[in-house]
């Protein structure tokens, strides 16, 4: 059974979703960044299938752009995420709410 | 330098001369005001303002007598100094004229003013704001001859602002006087609302102009600037109707009335005279400089000066007769039972300003003028006399604390002696020409603008008020000089630091006494510039009437009954064209063929016997009221006057409560707790309010916590999405077009 485009586009938005439902119900930040790479991941999954649907090497180019993001946005988040526990001694997202350190 | 180099210089500096008129005494406020401050010595605040208002009089009496003087040429002398206003073709200047009406102002103000000047360096002596009085003074001097001399309506309300504001100044001048700051607010509120029918006044002057042609607010043509004379265009126009609606047309005579009440708030008539009494809080030099000799007459110059609007609005000639001859008799009644010598004085200027609006409103303008001249004298005299008095008697003003003082001020007492006869309109004093002069035209008022036997009626009360002057001036004469010593009795409650000492009444220094003589010597033999025909030739003396011959070429004048059909195409000219010096006039007289060479109208002789049979009834009501007031206060000076004479009519507790308690109540209660509190706060704390709970509402999607922001993030991607989802492609129409 050859895998169909829609395989793809249903696995990307079950990661997709998994990763937004996780954002909204943890409180932990790392789970919380995790969940924002998924969804960045299930994206790119989306791009790819659709590159390779339309045998267009655009798709898979933006691939790199969004990792490229995701490394950078991975840098900046853990290092908030670092300063953030120097400070309140706690990863939750829910003690960080005064919206100033 | 050669002597044709030296020659121009001097032509040059003559040119300009008028400006120095009126920025002499700029200069001396400026002065005194910056170092006079700080010298504090009087003799050096003193001569500066003596000095600079010197060098006017003297600069305005050598242009008004020189060989083509203002006032023995009919061309008025100029000076541009600067363009004020341009617009298209409309211009107001800073321009200053001087023509033979603002040359006789000119004239009397400087003289007087410097007669005063004089007067006040005695009077104000070891005051502490020395300095501040004689700025003021000077400052006063300058607006009031910005006044007379402005060649336009603009020009002149600078002036007539600007002696509004010295007047306030002046008035309020002793700070630590109760009634000196509320008299001086008085003044200026009275004067306000004026200047707000001046104001109209002038802008239906523009409208009016503007129909016609070009917009122009200029008393005279003035060719190097390319200006017409707005007087000259509403020359041009018909005569407006007799009638009440004329008043409320927009034409001329709303302009006349406009300006008249203008005149009411300066000159103090009905119904704006109030001010005038209270302002006598002010010094003594103020109120015979400012209210009583120059600034007040500002509203008859404005009319004379207006002669051809007024000519041509019957209606509001009318008004101005009307109101004119019952201020005289109000005024007159009113200073019949004042016992404070400057309140009296002050209710014959009001009751003599009357006078010289009745003249306005019978077509007399240039007899109004002649008395305002005299008026200047005399009354001058009169109040530096009661200056004089009040000086020698340690600043009483209370008549019924004097009394004999003939003994101990013989110069005053002779001096306001002149004063007082020529007020009263004993012949050969000043008074009495211009008085009589005026009677005797409003005898002969046509119909023009009064209806049959009103020139009569008017004319009655003009002598009952001569009668009443007579009597109230008489009265304070005696109660002031003749009579028992009461200034030695107790109750000399108001000033405690001069106990026993110093109370007897002393003379004047000489600073004060020769101002008093000379201002005597001209009521006493002033008014000969002026005698009339009737009068001069039972002398056997020359005919002509200097003071009306100079004044006729810039007079308008009315139609009257005695002139001739054909005559009244020659009255409807203002600015005469130009003539040789000394050579005949521009403008042939009323009544007179056009081109006649002799400029003397041949008198009626059953219309001099009647002038000289009123002119003999004047003189019996004079003495009359002498007598009346010599035998009625000679023996008991101080008596009771009737409550209400005493009382000014409550005049001032009627406009308390019918004007200004309304106005008040009416400002807290409607305009400050209704409108300002409700209205004006409750819009701004309404737009307030509801922008600090949208605040509050909306900062609850603020919530600082992070999975919030991504659930509205999360919500917005959804509504978006969905959006799409629900429209298909063609909701991205719009982006591709």
């Amino acid at each position: 059974m050859v895998p169909q485009l829609s395989w793809y586009l249903a696995l990307s938005a079950v990661l997709f979703t998994t990763g937004v439902v996780g954002v909204m119900i943890k409180r932990n930040v790392i789970s919380m960044f995790m969940c924002i790479e998924l969804m960045l991941n299930a994206v790119n999954l989306t791009f790819v299938a659709f590159s390779s649907f339309f045998r267009d090497v655009t798709g898979q180019l933006f691939v790199f752009i969004v990792m490229t993001v995701a490394a950078a946005e991975a840098a900046v988040g853990l290092g908030i995420i670092i300063s953030i526990f120097r400070n309140r001694e706690s990863l939750d997202v829910d003690d960080a709410s005064t919206l100033k350190l | 330098m050669s002597s044709e180099q030296f020659f121009t210089a001097y032509c040059l500096l003559l040119t300009d001369m008028l400006r120095y008129i009126i920025f002499a005494p700029l200069a001396g406020a400026a002065i005194n005001w910056l170092i006079g401050r700080r010298v504090r010595n009087e003799r050096f605040i003193g001569l500066v303002a003596c000095g600079s208002v010197g060098i006017s009089t003297i600069i305005a009496f050598y242009l008004a007598f020189k060989s083509d003087g203002a006032l023995r040429s009919t061309q008025p002398i100029m000076d541009h100094l600067w363009t004020w206003v341009q617009v298209g073709n409309f211009r107001a200047d800073f321009g200053l004229a001087m023509d033979r009406l603002s040359g006789i102002y000119v004239l009397f103000i400087t003289f007087v003013g410097f007669l005063i000047h004089v007067f006040a360096t005695g009077y104000m002596h070891g005051d502490g704001g020395y300095y501040r009085f004689f700025a003021y003074l000077n400052l006063f001097m300058f607006a009031m001859l910005t006044l007379v001399l402005g060649d336009n309506f603009l020009l002149m309300f600078v002036g007539w602002e600007g002696v509004g504001l010295c007047s306030y100044l002046l008035i309020g001048y002793y700070l630590d006087k109760d009634e000196a700051a509320p008299a001086a607010k008085k003044a200026f509120i009275a004067n306000r609302v004026g200047d707000w029918g001046f104001v109209l006044g002038i802008m239906l002057v523009f409208f009016l102009t503007a129909a016609k042609g070009v917009a122009s607010i200029s008393f005279f043509d003035k060719p190097a600037q390319g200006v017409n004379s707005a007087l000259a265009t509403i020359a041009a126009m018909p005569i407006d109707g007799f009638t009440w609606h004329a008043i409320f047309a927009g034409g001329i005579t709303s302009v006349a009335v406009l300006l008249f009440i203008g005149a009411t708030g300066k000159s103090a008539q009905i119904p704006l005279f109030v001010w005038l009494p209270d302002a006598m809080a002010g010094p003594t030099p103020v109120s015979a400089l400012i209210h009583a000799a120059t600034m007040v007459t500002a509203g008859v110059y404005m009319l004379a000066r207006c002669s051809a609007i007024f000519t041509h609005a019957p209606t509001a000639m009318f008004i101005v007769a009307m109101v004119g001859a019952a201020t005289a008799l109000f005024a007159a009644t009113i200073g019949l039972a004042q016992n404070d010598i400057k309140k009296v004085l002050a209710y014959s200027t009001i009751s003599q300003l009357g006078y010289m609006f009745l003249a306005c409103g019978v077509g007399a303008f240039i007899a109004a003028i002649f008395h305002v001249m005299m008026h200047a004298f005399f009354k001058a005299q009169l109040f530096l006399g009661s200056g004089s008095v009040i000086h020698g008697m340690h600043h009483e003003q209370d008549m019924r604390r004097m009394g004999g003082l003939r003994k101990y001020m013989p110069i005053t007492w002779i001096t306001m002696v002149c004063g007082w006869l020529a007020i009263c309109g004993v012949p050969i004093w000043a008074g009495f020409f211009s008085k009589d002069e005026i009677l005797w035209k409003v005898w002969v008022a046509g119909p023009f603008n009064l209806p049959a036997g009103a020139a009569k009626a008017l004319w009655f009360i003009g002598i009952v008020t001569a009668l009443l002057t007579a009597i109230y001036m008489t009265r304070l004469m005696v109660m002031t000089f003749w009579g028992n010593e009461r200034f030695r009795e107790a109750d000399h409650h108001h000033d405690e630091h001069h106990h026993d000492v110093a109370h007897e009444p002393h003379e004047s220094p000489l600073s004060m006494t020769i101002p008093l003589i000379v201002l005597a010597i001209l009521s006493t033999i002033g008014g000969l510039v002026g005698v009339p025909y009737a009068i001069s030739s039972l002398a056997g003396g020359h005919p002509e009437n200097y003071f009306e011959e100079t004044l006729a070429p810039v007079i308008s004048t009315v139609p009257s009954a005695r002139v001739p059909e054909g005559a009244t195409e020659n009255l409807r000219w203002l600015s005469p064209p130009p003539q040789e010096i000394d050579g005949k006039p521009a403008v042939a007289p009323v009544g007179e063929a056009p081109g006649s060479a002799t400029s003397h109208e041949t008198p009626n002789p059953a219309e001099i016997t009647e002038e000289r049979l009123l002119a003999l009834v004047s003189v019996m009501i004079a003495l009359t009221g002498i007598s009346i007031g010599w035998f009625v206060f000679q023996k008991q000076p101080v008596r009771a006057m009737p409550r209400l004479l005493e009382n000014k009519y409550y005049v001032d507790e009627i406009y308390d409560v019918t004007i200004i308690q309304p106005i008040k109540v009416g400002s807290r209660e409607g305009l400050w707790k209704v409108f300002d509190l409700g209205v004006i706060d409750g819009i701004l704390h309404a737009i307030g309010g509801s922008i600090v709970r949208l605040g509050r509402t909306i900062r609850y999607m603020q919530l600082g916590f992070v999975r919030g922001y991504a659930a509205i993030i999360l919500a917005g991607a959804l509504i978006i999405i969905g959006y799409f989802a629900y429209n298909g492609a063609s909701a991205l129409r719009f982006l591709v077009k």
